[in-house]
């Protein structure tokens, strides 16, 4: 078990007012004060001018504060120069197993590498950022584009027309977030957003008519189209649909739904003006210069033809023009092409001490989405195995085990108590060993598991990359920017 | 914009208009890891400006250069990230329908 703590580190020289004797004096001037505190947050270094402060994990080679909190020269004035006594009283930092390198201790390695999830709260969260990080290991954090390259990988898991599911291995969760950040809010696609109602005679409100349209996914190929700009809506930057339905008297209810919406390639028909001239075309409320049946291959129309706008009782109509622009998901949502886009890191399950038999059928049952599953040893033992860490939902189930336990074993304690008139110490104690861990829930901090679904404008690999290419543009700003 | 001090290059903000969290954090992320950086970070000074803060402390070269490689880098990554996607789906679409057959020679 490691230790939390921090060492202070005091490099400050002022100790020769405290010290009369002068052969001590370069001791004193070497010595340097170890003192351990116990640490609350997350992993972290910070540094001022005479402290350094070097938060991790101690290893439990470190767990005698006495050792640490004694000054190094003392100890080697008082057993002489080369501390040979028992191993407690000469452990050091110096002492610790030479590491090959380039390579951080284990607990260190786990700590940057993984998110490792207690029964209460995920610890080292935060991992290491800054590139000398270790430095005063001979460990450089720096990570080169060049290094990125070769290490990062993508693995398609599913994909199908307007979802699709795939690992991203070797990518910091800033980077990851980005994409998921950009999909959501910054790829464009079309939208509903001007309704010319000319008729209106459902219950539905016409603001909320309007709203519902603007919701309702289109099948338009956004890159095909430019943002509106002086609110002059051309066949460049709009597109036209026309709803006109009527429930006749005396006839069923009607249930308007979106496939009634008619795509006008040619513009609005609407009439602002009688035309100046008979046989001109009258002025509508768009301009457009040619028709869009050519941009396209397909009709731009709606994706889906079920989604029901209205309904309309006998004698109820609705009549009305809409006209849908480009735009992003941090305007309005209705401009979001994805339903959802979203990752999490893969699960990482690892049993600390074999379950057999019996704990290894109850572990089974324990875990809802069965990641774990039971090995046959052939001598007619069993042994659980973690078979689909994948799965794991950190529901923490597993992890509750030994926390069952003591209320158990506590509660018979309590009973025994009251009839005995006493505590039995033995089963007290026991019940502390059971409270150490026997699985770990960690989570392998730069492997994600991205999750895109598609409203429909676009299929979801378009929208990924053209989410990748939306940073490399703010980038590509920034940079003629500042030059 | 660079908020900088004339005499001292190696240290200075970028105030960025029109960006939030997505560039911030990618770019904090990128400086952070080059070893030329003593401290980076960034804030956004009130939520309903569209503006954040960048703060870049060198170790010696100017703080404008060691900025732009990290948008350079960001860059880069992006196009890596792009290309190995495209072969990704590329390599996904084209083993598709050899584990269609598959599945149906299973289910024969
Ligand atoms: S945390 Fe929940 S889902 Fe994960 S392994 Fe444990 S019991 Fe199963």
């Amino acid at each position: 078990m490691a230790r939390q703590g921090y060492v202070i580190v005091d490099y400050s020289d002022d100790f020769s007012d405290t010290v009369d004797d002068d052969s001590d004096a370069e001791d004193a001037r070497r010595r340097c004060h170890l003192t351990l505190a116990p640490r609350r947050d997350g992993s972290g270094v910070g540094a001022s001018s005479s402290h350094r402060l070097l938060f991790f994990d101690l290893p439990s080679s470190l767990n005698t504060p006495a050792a640490c909190l004694q000054p190094r020269s003392e100890r080697e004035v008082r057993q002489g120069s080369i501390p040979k006594k028992d191993p407690e009283s000469s452990m050091d930092i110096d002492d610790a197993p030479a590491q090959p390198r380039n390579k951080l201790p284990d607990h260190l390695e786990l700590q940057r590498t993984r998110v490792v999830c207690k029964a209460d709260a995920p610890t080292h969260t935060e991992g290491f950022q800054y590139s000398g990080a270790f430095a005063a290991m001979g460990v450089d954090n720096s990570v080169s584009v060049e290094k990125f390259c070769t290490d990062f990988k993508i693995k398609i898991n599913r994909l199908t027309e307007d979802d699709m599911e795939f690992d991203m291995i070797g990518v910091d969760a800033s980077i990851a977030n980005a994409f998921r950040r950009i999909l959501i809010a910054e790829v464009p696609t079309m939208a509903i957003e001007k309704v010319l109602m000319v008729d209106n005679t459902s219950v539905i409100a016409d603001e909320v008519l309007s709203h519902r349209l603007g919701l309702i996914p289109l099948d338009a190929d956004p890159r095909l189209f430019d943002y509106i700009s002086n609110d002059t809506p051309s066949e460049r930057n709009t597109i036209v649909y026309k709803l006109h339905v009527s429930c006749a008297k005396g006839s069923q209810r009607l249930t308007v739904k979106s496939g009634q919406l008619e795509w006008l390639p040619e513009g609005s028909q609407l009439t602002i003006a009688s035309p100046a001239q008979p046989g001109e075309k009258p002025k509508t409320y768009t301009s457009f210069g040619q028709s869009q049946k050519k941009m396209s291959e397909r009709p731009l129309g709606v994706k889906y033809e079920d989604i029901t706008i209205a309904r309309l009782g006998p004698g109820q109509a609705i009549e009305l023009e809409a006209h849908a622009v480009k735009g992003v998901g941090k305007v309005h949502a209705k401009w979001s092409p994805v339903a959802t886009a979203w990752y999490r890191m893969l699960p990482e399950v690892v049993l600390l001490k074999e379950f057999t038999d019996g704990d290894a059928e109850q572990l089974v049952k324990k875990c809802p989405v069965n990641v774990f599953d039971i090995e046959e040893l052939g001598n007619g033992k069993k042994r659980a195995v973690v078979a689909k860490p994948r799965a794991c939902t950190l529901c923490r189930e597993c992890i509750k085990v030994a926390a069952d336990k003591v209320k158990v074993t506590k509660a018979k304690v309590d009973d025994k108590d009251k009839a005995d008139g006493k505590v039995d110490e033995g089963k007290a104690e026991v019940d502390d060993v059971e409270v150490e861990p026997q699985i770990e829930l960690r989570r392998v901090r730069d492997h994600f598991i991205f999750t895109i679904e598609s409203t429909g404008a676009l299929p979801p690999e378009v929208l990924f990359k053209e989410a990748v290419k939306i940073l490399e543009e703010k980038c590509e700003r920034v940079i003629s920017e500042l030059s | 914009m660079e908020h900088g001090s004339v005499t001292d290059s190696t240290s200075s903000t970028f105030s960025i208009m029109e960006e939030d969290h997505t560039l911030a954090n990618s770019v904090r992320f990128v400086l952070n890891q080059d070893p030329r950086v003593a401290f980076c970070g960034y804030s956004i000074p009130h939520p309903a400006d569209k503006k954040v803060n960048i703060r870049v402390q060198t170790t010696g070269d100017p703080a404008k250069d060691v900025m732009k490689d990290a948008l350079q880098d960001l860059m880069v990554m992006g196009q890596h990230v792009r290309g190995t996607f495209d072969k990704a789906v590329a390599d996904f679409k084209s083993n598709m329908p050899a584990e269609q057959m598959d599945v149906d020679s299973n289910h024969q």
